[in-house]
Parts: C-alpha cells; sequence; structure tokens
C-alpha cells in the first residue's frame, strides 16, 4: 500500500502551496499517473481521500489522467507504444524494451479558492 | 517541525529505529529552495499548475542521502524481495565472510520486530532496526535518520535489508548505488513478470536456494529469461546461501561497487540542513 504514502506525499505538497499561493480550500487534484507505473488509481482514491480528512484538501475531487506507456526497441531502433511492463514489441515480438513514457506519478495541478 | 520532511508529526506512522521514534535531524542535508510555481489566472477559483512529482520529496531526500554516502566512498546496496527468499541468511553470512576485507553496515527493515538486526549483529558487523509499523517499504527518509544512529566507516559497504515486498519498494529511492533483487528457487520462475517493476528497477538478480533444484521443478533458464523481459540489463548470479554455491561471484560483484564508488569523483562537500 505505498498508495498511502503517495496520499501522504500529496497532502504536504498542498500544504506546500498552500502556504506559497495562499489559499485555504483545495476543490480539485488533477494527476498523472502513467500506465506503466506502480500505482492502482483506485487504492490512490481511497488513501486520497483518508488522508485528506481535516486537511485543506478534504473532500477535493481526485482526477487521474492516464500517461500512455512508449518503450524504445533496441532491435527496431523504434519508439514503439506499449499497454503494460513486459510486453514484446507490437514490431518485433522481442523484449528488448526501454521505457520512455507511462511510468510518471504526477500532480499536474490544483483548483483552489 | 521541521519544514524538510516534517518529522515530529504524524507522518512517520509507526516507524521506530531500533525502537526509538525517529528524532535527529542531521540527515536534512538538502540546501532548499521553494517551488517557483506559477499561479494562473486571478479569480476564483484558481488554477495552480504544479507538474509536480508525487515522489519528488522522497526523491530530493535520496539525493541526500546519496551524497552524504558519496562523501564516505560508502557502498549502497539495497536488498529487496518477497517474504522468505534468504535475504538475512545471505547478509549474515555475507558479513561473515567479508567483514575482514572491508567495513560493514546494515539496517534491517521490517514491519515489526528486532530478529534480523540481531541475526546480522551476530554475525559480527553492526546493524540497526527500522520497523516501519503499518508501511510496507522503506523510504529516503527513515534511511537519512537510520544512518544518524549508524557508525558508517568510510570505504565500507552499507546494505539495507528491505521490507520482504516484492511491489512497493521499487518506487522508493533510498539513495543507493543498486538495488539487488533476490529470488529464490522454491518461489517460481515466473516470479519477474508477475512482478516486472521490481526486476526493471534492480541492477542484479540473485536466484537463491539452488542447492534444493534438485527437489524442485524450477526453470532456470527460464527465470533468466523472465528477468531479461522485465529488465534487458539486468545482471543475474545464481547462489546457495546455506552451501555457499555461487558466493565467490557475489563477493567479486561487491568489490566491484566498491571499487567504482571509490574512484567516482569527489563533489562537494554537504551541510547539514538546519531545523
Amino acid at each position: 500500500m505505498h498508495e498511502l504514502s503517495l496520499s501522504q506525499g500529496m497532502v504536504g505538497i498542498i500544504e506546500g502551496q498552500a502556504a506559497i499561493h495562499d489559499f485555504s480550500r483545495v476543490f480539485k487534484v488533477r494527476l498523472e499517473i502513467g500506465v506503466l507505473s506502480c500505482v492502482e488509481p483506485e487504492a490512490l482514491t481511497f488513501c486520497f481521500d483518508t488522508v485528506t480528512r481535516g486537511t485543506l484538501a478534504e473532500g477535493a475531487r481526485l482526477e487521474i489522467l492516464t500517461v500512455a506507456g512508449r518503450a524504445w526497441c533496441r532491435d527496431c531502433d523504434l519508439a514503439v507504444p506499449i499497454g503494460r511492463r513486459v510486453e514484446p514489441c507490437p514490431q518485433c515480438g522481442g523484449y528488448r524494451l526501454q521505457i520512455q513514457a507511462g511510468d510518471e506519478i504526477r500532480i499536474k495541478d490544483l483548483e483552489v479558492h | 517541525m521541521c519544514v524538510t520532511c516534517g518529522c515530529g508529526d504524524a507522518e512517520g506512522l509507526d516507524t521506530t529505529i531500533d525502537g526509538g521514534a525517529m528524532t535527529g535531524h542531521q540527515h536534512h542535508r538538502i540546501t532548499d529552495a521553494h517551488n517557483d510555481d506559477h499561479l494562473e489566472g486571478l479569480g476564483e477559483p484558481r488554477l495552480i499548475r504544479l507538474e509536480q512529482d508525487l515522489l519528488g520529496k522522497n526523491k530530493k531526500l535520496a539525493a541526500a542521502n546519496r551524497q552524504f554516502f558519496r562523501e564516505r566512498e560508502t557502498l549502497v546496496v539495497n536488498l529487496v524481495s518477497s517474504p522468505g527468499s534468504g535475504k538475512t541468511t545471505l547478509l549474515a553470512r555475507t558479513a561473515e565472510e567479508l567483514r575482514a576485507r572491508f567495513p560493514i553496515a546494515v539496517i534491517e527493515g521490517d514491519q515489526q520486530s528486532s530478529l534480523d538486526a540481531q541475526r546480522i549483529r551476530d554475525a559480527g558487523v553492526p546493524a540497526i532496526q527500522i520497523n516501519t509499523g503499518k508501511l510496507c517499504h522503506l523510504d529516503a527518509h527513515m534511511i537519512g535518520h537510520a544512518v544518524e544512529d549508524l557508525d558508517l566507516c568510510k570505504r565500507g559497504v552499507l546494505f539495507i535489508e528491505n521490507v520482504g515486498n516484492l511491489v512497493c519498494p521499487a518506487e522508493f529511492d533510498l539513495g543507493e548505488d543498486h538495488k539487488v533483487v533476490v529470488v529464490s528457487a522454491t518461489e517460481g520462475e515466473d516470479k519477474p513478470l508477475k512482478y516486472p517493476h521490481m526486476f526493471a528497477a534492480a541492477d542484479l538478480m540473485l536466484l537463491n536456494k539452488i542447492d534444493l533444484l534438485p527437489h524442485l521443478a524450477f526453470e532456470v533458464d527460464r527465470c533468466h529469461e523472465f528477468a531479461r523481459r522485465a529488465n534487458p540489463d539486468i545482471e543475474i548470479l545464481e547462489i546457495s546461501a546455506i552451501t555457499g554455491a555461487g558466493l565467490p561471484r557475489w563477493y567479486d560483484w561487491i568489490e566491484r561497487g566498491l571499487e567504482s564508488v571509490k574512484t567516482a569523483p569527489n563533489s562537494e562537500q554537504s551541510t547539514p540542513h538546519a531545523n
């Protein structure tokens, strides 16, 4: 359940931003989660709702934007789309792939008052 | 409360180091700068653009740990696996057989108990126990605190035995030089396909308990193939921590790692972060 740690990290970031930008309520948090990351969106939403209780993000909506996976195939010398880890290259069927995108876990923006 | 890591509040949950709370602050070797975020729009509600890595704080603390280790020319190896793969047995034997060659220290991570740290101390090297309480992984913050209490000799090896879990520790950089994933022959050769993140994050896979292979249906070649699907660059060594088979190559791997951190260019000294 590292989603719990990630949610706590989110609250820490939000509180830091509140001090800088002077807001007292958060309505929406937008996240970008890559399909190849190790994060389960449902678990993250559950943890977020729990750890934000009593904070300025209580009741905020968590919107999760999915980022597609992309890898570099060393054999094809080509960037190829992949849907999950240890999926073969769609061109050659090989596994000599290097992840280029899709493993991000990022707060994109906050909607605040 | 410290502004860097927030120690002092409930953030650490039930995490303890050798049974005590995480208190000191010498680990904050970070000269922090405020985020340079921009506010967009003046009306309300406002949109604040962040594009911030959710693991950013852990990465920052890990970078501070890494700098601390570089200054001491300490090789740091983060051992990860599922529970019962033989990490502690491997570490106890490694400590016993290598401690005459260079200084060794160990950080043990478990949700509860200090049994593992005691096993390592019995092998003759200093060990510190982190109990993560409810958490399923070690993070850079815990390691930063643990090394305050550990007498780290220069030019030695620090082994970190992570919580037995093939999922969560993959995401958390501790400031180590290498993650080493231990898989045992009693587990099944498809572990790399089931937990690909961990194998993708590791530089070395140790296939342990090979002395049991004659009694098992474990297919070694398939395990190698699956590990390379998850990580084409992963190194693989076959060992038995009980019989000692393959251990000389593991020890060579450690010595090579130690040589590489010794010869790494020395960067500027880090300064402890004030509260």
